[in-house]
């Protein structure tokens, strides 16, 4: 069952479009933003609301990258791996990453904390290397800078 | 018509269609994947690259996608050119770099479209060590097998499973190089039309799963042309055998009717054919029980029976052949002929019969459907009555708003462009039956109504069409508008067409489609008019005359016949228990012509074991009113032949005159055209035996390197001669003339390089246009031009529901109310258990909840039915599955008084 | 040297707000284009030679000369401004998005004006939450302005504008993907023709322009063409926001005129090499480098366009997927000579005119690049059966 709260931000947006339709990629974003990601249940529910089969919302949330159709970590550590971040340095971070979290690109530790997670360029190039956590945006990185940032998300 | 240039040769071609389509018309061998005759360009896997040059003077030239080009005026392009033949030898490389290789145990082998498209290219090295990606595959019900692994990413699948016929279950998901196409879970696929993957899918990811059971490679059957059995739509299919059993069922294009699909019933009811009910010897009654006879021993004492006997009668099928059934009508004479269907069935055949012939509505090919551009549905719920018309019926929703593309002058072949101004739009599309139907998605508006209702609406929609047409009385202010509404829509439309038919047992119902599409040719319009028939053969019946079963009963009852045989037909499935009791009681003889054993053979002093489909020649008559001519596809094993050649041979056994002139098959076409003026035509639905192309005969198999010697090589190793077969032009041999026959004499669609179902672009006269020659069958109803169209008389009183009593309405499943293919374990998988329907709100009435034993009575028998709460259901009427609970014959609609058990 | 775009971009990071731009001049450009006929405006932006900034540089008034105006014209109308900004090494968009949201919402209510637009949307990059942040609270004060919404500041002329935060994919950059994407569809690339123009969004007339682009509309209505011209060095008029990063002393982002040189930027803006480091090669949209390992720097770009391949046309799934892998190989010292024979096919096959959209086309171009100018680098990779730089 969806929440209140997501039916009605879902709702809140259909006058946005001129087909409900539409709403599949906002509706899917909804859900993940107070659940941190999208269950078949979840799709279901969904589907009956926008009038959009299953299988339509699916095919359209495997092919994004930032709906998360698996169970994440509190925290979502996204690591920029483009152009600008590994000419500056990203090997070595992802490396400190996961040696610091024991887990490797695409997975979650074992207390449910992090989810470690590749992303394509932040558009942060000349504060490059950067990384995401959540919706905080973490630039000019090195690996002392890194062991205190992962401090700030419990 | 424009000239273009290919390889610096100028030819003529429609410039309304892609340069793919032109090429493929003129017969080059350019390969494609993505594009599809019936689907359309999309420009996704590149395979049809061609060279493009702005002049003669440009010799530099750049690669285009034929498919995504259109085939204008001055076009100059190579197909040779080195840069071309390049770039799709890459394409096939790139698509080959995950493919499996499997060949040798994929059931897509020797008719492979990618096989076939990779020889076509020269690429045959693969120059990349890295892993291919793999996927799992997924269970999606009995009919079609998964198996991804195998997938090049055309999109064919998805686009023709959810653009073309309209389903929401099967998608693609991921992308990039993994995208994997399938169902969000595990599960049967929803649509009936889901077996068309099984053509669509250019190599082995969606195959047949009943063929696996039995499984054969193509060049390895044994095929002929035939016609579907499933319903009274009469698709073209080709049958193929191997070891005296029918291994599966593909579409055979037929321009007019079936076009490249089929549904799903037609594709896999087949295996009543190998079922373990088949009788296969002849069977006579000793000491109460049946048991084998020889078949000389059969023939003798049947016309022993039969010899001197004045009190003999026939009792057809609709499910028969003409041929058979007009063997019969000869061997008893025509007054003591019966057609074979339940008293209600016959009058509505009859009648509907009769409107066709009297037009001035013309009946509607599927083509025509398709092309239709307002469609107006009373009482039928087509998707499972007769499945092909919905899938032609979705692609007329789209005749409308496709005018707005064509102003914008996209061409319609550019299928994305013109789905992205459509959008969800539809053209006007009205459906009008008791419950919900799956076609209701695309529908402009539905009317849930009892039958009286729903010919009020449609006599209506006459009267607002044209006020000569009588008026409805006492009608509602509600449907009135709607009954407007849906006269303009019509009026107003180039091409519109009412579909009606016999499923709600209305006659009210029939006459309404009638009146609408008088009053619509009386305005001026070419209206079409399709009337559903209940079986394959239902109108060739209706037009070869002959009295009701209730007619042959009397007969029987009042001591005039004793001596009764019955062709094909299952008694019980025609008229209640209780009424065949008193007949079977005062029968002497009863002689069965049957392929399976039914409570009707179980009764018979002799059954005889008749051939099904496909081990038989014969001719249909679709809905249409075109007869087709089907052959079989083998010899039955045993002593199983046509209904017809056992009636012929007990004709000549017992002196009957005009057996003894009758030479085969061609002889009773003819006997049949003549004695029946209706059925004049029937002779020119294919060419006789005598046909020969060239001298020679049409292979029924495939050439092939392997030599048919080495099938039997455990048992004997000389080479048996094959059977012979006086019967049609075909030979049961790989062995006659290898081009293409004429269109109704054709097996199998092949050509040299192209092995798949995809070589019938070699065999059309344009892409998407007629067989050469014409599309195979002959129409044997063409009304009169400025017809009669005399206007029916409504029903006077609109439905009114009861306080203790509900009106029983027959409601349809695709898998489940047609008798043969329930026979095939695969569809009879599908098939819902018996219920009864009831509105929510007399659900509750009644004090039942889903699933909770609601008792009846159904023409004297007394019924218990688990209650399925249907919300659309209107109230006051209960539906009863047609098929899954015997209905034939019980008078339905009819009142009745349910109770909670 | 004049700027117009950055020249009220807050020097402490924050956004300004409606007072502060309106204080610096801000809508008034809005105003002027109000009182001109919607016609007029598309003629002062053809004038003012302006570009498309998102990469292709189509004249941004003709492209909108092709959208059917007046009465007759299919509505709605949709003004969709690209603010997926994900071209590796390109970071010029979210600087003007997060320092000065007005200046965007001006320039897009131009633009829908002059096209007559009646719905706009910012497709936003899904990970640019500070963007959406100020963009919303931007929106929200030109609502309540009526800068936006019913009859704007009088005029009688209505626009909706909503935020759409992406799924994110590469493709929605594509403007015909970011159609598809705004449907709640897959952001496959669309056929051409039809142009979006006449069979856009929801099948309706539109307009997909770059957010730069945008961004100087309402300047150059309020300044004139002439002006707008004359602030550039060559016949593209306007000024551009050029970026440097990787190994150059003072990375960032320079608003300079239109058709300044890579060495003016990389040696006077962005202040030459690092120490010691010596200039190599550089992927335009930004990234430069030196002492980094050619073959794995196009590795690293190579399986950025795979990965966001959308799956659709056989060269750009098929084709990069294999030139990453062979890459890959080559970097790991697994690579063979024929490789390089095979690489170089692949950026033919997946090459201009081969493929459906340009994403395919615009990866294999640094591939081909490096191929040529660092051949000896991948010879000794294949060679030496190892990468030289690990």
């Amino acid at each position: 069952m969806l929440s209140p709260e997501e039916r009605q931000e879902i709702v809140a947006e259909f006058e946005h479009y001129p087909d409900k339709r539409a709403l599949t990629i906002d509706a899917m974003k909804i859900v993940q933003k107070h659940r941190g990601w999208v269950s078949d249940e979840a799709l279901k529910d969904i589907s009956e609301l926008l009038g959009v089969s299953v299988a339509d919302l699916d095919s359209v949330a495997t092919f994004y990258n930032l709906i998360f159709r698996k169970p994440v970590g509190r925290h979502v550590i996204m690591v920029c791996d483009s152009i600008s971040c590994w000419v500056m340095g990203y090997d070595r971070l992802r490396d400190h990453l996961m040696n610091r979290l024991g887990i490797k690109m695409g997975e979650t530790t074992a207390d449910g904390r992090f989810t470690l997670l590749p992303i394509v360029c932040l558009g942060t190039c000349d504060h490059a290397p950067a990384l995401m956590v959540d919706e905080d945006l973490h630039r000019d990185l090195d690996t002392d800078k890194i062991d205190s940032i992962l401090e700030q998300y419990k | 018509m424009a000239k273009i240039w290919v390889d610096d040769k100028w030819y003529e071609v429609n410039p309304d269609q892609s340069l793919l389509q032109a090429c493929l018309e003129l017969g080059f061998d350019l390969p494609y994947f993505c594009w599809h005759p019936a689907l359309g360009s999309v420009g996704a896997c590149r395979q049809c690259a061609v060279k493009q040059f702005k002049d003669e003077n440009d010799t530099q030239g750049r690669i285009v996608m034929s498919c995504m080009t259109p085939a204008s005026e001055g076009t100059r392009i190579s197909v040779k050119d080195p840069d071309a033949a390049a770039f799709r030898a890459g394409v096939i490389e790139g698509l080959m770099l995950n493919h499996p290789h499997d060949c040798p145990v994929c059931d897509e082998g020797g008719e492979c479209h990618l096989q076939d498209m990779t020889v076509m290219t020269g690429h045959n090295y693969r120059r990349t060590p890295f892993p291919k990606r793999t996927f799992r595959n997924q269970y999606l019900g009995p009919l079609v097998n998964h198996e991804m692994n195998r997938c090049i990413q055309c999109y064919r699948c998805v686009r023709y499973y959810r653009e073309y016929a309209g389903g929401t279950d099967l998608q693609v998901f991921r992308s990039r190089n993994i995208a994997f196409f399938g169902r969000q879970e595990d599960g049967i696929l929803e649509s009936e039309f889901a077996g068309n993957l099984v053509e669509i899918c250019p190599t082995g990811v969606f195959t047949d799963k009943t063929l696996k059971q039995h499984y054969t490679r193509k060049w390895d059957l044994q095929m002929a042309p035939s016609v579907c059995v499933h319903c009274g739509l009469g698709c073209s299919t080709s049958t193929g055998e191997r070891y005296g059993s029918l291994r599966r069922i593909l579409n055979r294009y037929n321009g007019e009717v079936n076009g490249y699909f089929l549904c799903d019933r037609g594709r896999f009811g087949y295996e009543f054919v190998n079922s373990e009910q088949r009788v296969r010897q002849p069977l006579s009654r000793q000491d109460g029980k049946l048991k084998a006879l020889a078949k000389p021993k059969a023939v003798e004492q049947v016309a022993g029976v039969l010899k001197g006997n004045e009190k003999v009668i026939g009792i057809g099928s609709p499910r028969a052949s003409l041929e058979s059934n007009f063997a019969l009508r000869s061997l008893v004479g025509p007054d003591r002929f019966f057609s074979g269907m339940s008293d209600e069935s016959f009058h509505l055949v009859s009648m509907m019969a009769e409107i066709l012939r009297q037009g001035p509505a013309r009946s509607a090919s599927l083509r025509d459907i398709e092309l239709s551009d307002a469609v107006l549905i009373l009482g039928e719920d087509v998707s499972n009555v007769a499945p092909r018309i919905a899938l032609a019926a979705h692609q007329s929703v789209r005749q409308q708003p496709m005018e707005t593309t064509d102003k914008m002058k996209i061409p319609r072949w550019l299928d994305h462009p013109v789905r992205e101004v459509i959008q969800h739009d539809t053209g006007p599309l009205f459906i009008a039956t008791p419950n919900a139907t799956r076609l209701d998605d695309v529908a402009t508006a539905t009317y849930r109504a009892a039958p009286d209702d729903i010919a009020r609406l449609g006599f209506a929609v006459a009267h607002a069409v044209d006020f000569q047409s009588p008026a409805v009385p006492d009608i509602s202010g509600e449907l009135q508008t709607l009954a407007e509404r849906i006269a303009r829509t019509l009026k107003a439309a180039k091409r519109p067409l009412v579909v009606a038919g016999p499923s709600v047992k209305s006659e009210a119902v029939i006459q309404a489609a009638a009146n609408v599409a008088r009053a619509l040719s009386k305005d001026g319009k070419i209206a079409s008019l399709s009337f559903t028939m209940p079986e394959a053969n239902s109108l060739g019946l209706g037009l070869m005359g002959g009295g009701n079963l209730g007619a042959a009963f009397k007969l029987v009852q009042e001591g005039k016949a004793d001596t009764v045989i019955v062709l094909e037909n299952d008694l019980y499935l025609r008229t209640s228990a209780k009424s065949l009791e008193d007949f079977m009681q005062a029968v002497r003889h009863l002689v069965v012509l049957d392929h399976v054993s039914t409570p009707t053979t179980a009764k018979a002093e002799f059954v005889l074991p008749a051939s099904a489909f496909a081990e038989s020649d014969g001719t249909f008559v679709n809905n249409e009113g075109r007869a087709q001519r089907f052959f079989q596809a083998y010899l039955p094993k045993d002593d199983i032949q046509e209904s017809w050649r056992w009636l012929l041979e007990i004709m000549e056994a017992a002196g009957h005159p005009e057996a003894g002139s009758w030479r085969g098959f061609d002889d009773l076409v003819s006997a049949a055209a003549s004695a029946v003026p209706a059925l004049a035509k029937i002779t020119e639905a294919a060419p006789t035996a005598k046909f020969r192309m060239v001298g020679e005969k049409i292979p029924r198999s495939p050439f092939r390197y392997s030599g048919r010697t080495a099938m039997l090589a455990n048992l004997n190793v000389s080479e048996p001669k094959p059977p012979d077969d006086p019967d049609s032009a075909l030979a049961f041999s790989m062995e006659g003339y290898p081009d293409q026959p004429p269109s109704s004499l054709t097996p199998f669609f092949w050509a040299p390089g192209w092995n798949s179902i995809q070589s019938v672009n070699k065999f059309q006269s344009e892409i998407n246009g007629p067989l050469r020659g014409g599309d195979p069958g002959v129409r044997l109803i063409e009304p009169p031009q400025g017809g009669s169209g005399l206007y029916f008389s409504g029903p006077s009183r609109p439905f009114e529901a009861r306080a203790d009593e509900w009106l029983l309405v027959p409601v349809y499943h695709v898998f489940g109310s047609e008798e043969l293919s329930c026979l095939a374990p695969a569809i009879a998988q599908l098939a819902p258990k018996p219920y009864i329907a009831l509105s929510a709100a007399d659900a509750e009435r009644l004090r039942v909840k889903e699933g909770d034993p609601v008792d009846l009575n159904l023409a004297g028998a007394a019924l218990r039915l688990p209650a399925m709460v249907q919300p659309d259901l209107p109230n006051g009427l209960a539906g009863l599955p047609a098929g899954l609970v015997p209905l034939e014959g019980s008078g339905l609609p009819a009142w009745t008084r349910l109770s909670r058990s | 040297m004049e700027k117009v775009l950055t020249k009220d971009v807050p020097a402490d990071g924050s956004a300004l707000d409606i007072q502060g731009y309106e204080k610096a001049g801000g809508y008034q450009g809005l105003r002027k284009a109000l009182k001109m006929a919607p016609n007029e405006v598309v003629e002062v932006v053809k004038q003012s030679n302006l570009r498309g900034r998102g990469g292709a540089g189509f004249p941004t008034g003709l492209k909108w000369s092709f959208v059917p105006r007046g009465a007759g014209a299919p509505h709605p109308k949709y003004l969709c401004a690209n603010a997926d900004e994900m071209e590796p090494g390109t970071f010029k968009d979210r600087l003007l998005m997060e320092s000065t949201p007005h200046q965007l919402i001006e320039g897009m209510i131009c633009a829908a004006y002059a096209i007559e637009a009646d719905v706009a949307y910012i497709f936003l990059r899904g990970e640019y939450f500070l963007s959406a942040e100020r963009l919303r609270k931007a929106l929200a004060e030109a609502y309540a302005k009526n800068y936006l919404g019913k009859n704007i500041l009088g005029s009688g002329y209505s626009l909706e504008m909503h935020l759409h935060l992406s799924g994110g994919r590469y493709m929605c950059g594509e403007e015909t993907g970011l159609l598809n994407a705004l449907e709640g569809k897959r952001a496959n690339p669309r056929t051409k023709p039809p142009f979006p123009q006449i069979s856009g969004l929801f099948g309706k007339p539109s307009i997909v322009q770059n957010i730069e682009t945008l961004c100087n509309i309402h300047h150059i209505i309020n300044n004139g063409p002439e002006w707008f011209k004359g602030l550039s060095k060559s016949a593209d008029a306007g000024t551009k926001l050029y970026g440097a990063s990787g190994k150059v002393k003072r990375p960032g982002l320079w608003e300079l005129p239109m058709g300044t040189t890579v060495r003016e930027i990389l040696e006077e803006h962005a202040g030459g090499m690092k120490e010691g480091l010596k200039f190599r090669g550089l992927l335009p949209g930004g990234a430069s480098t030196d002492f980094t390992c050619p073959v794995g720097f196009v590795q690293n770009l190579e399986h950025f366009f795979a990965q966001e391949s959308c799956g659709w046309c056989t060269p750009c799934w098929s084709g990069l997927s294999w030139a990453e892998k062979m890459l890959q190989s080559i970097e790991d010292g697994q690579g063979q000579e024929s490789d390089l024979e095979r690489l170089a096919f692949i950026c033919r096959f997946a090459g201009p005119g081969n493929t459906f959209c340009a994403l395919a086309p615009g990866a294999v171009e640094p591939l081909q690049s490096a191929l040529k100018y660092f051949r000896e680098d991948f010879e000794r990779h294949i060679r030496e059966k190892r990468c030289p730089w690990r």
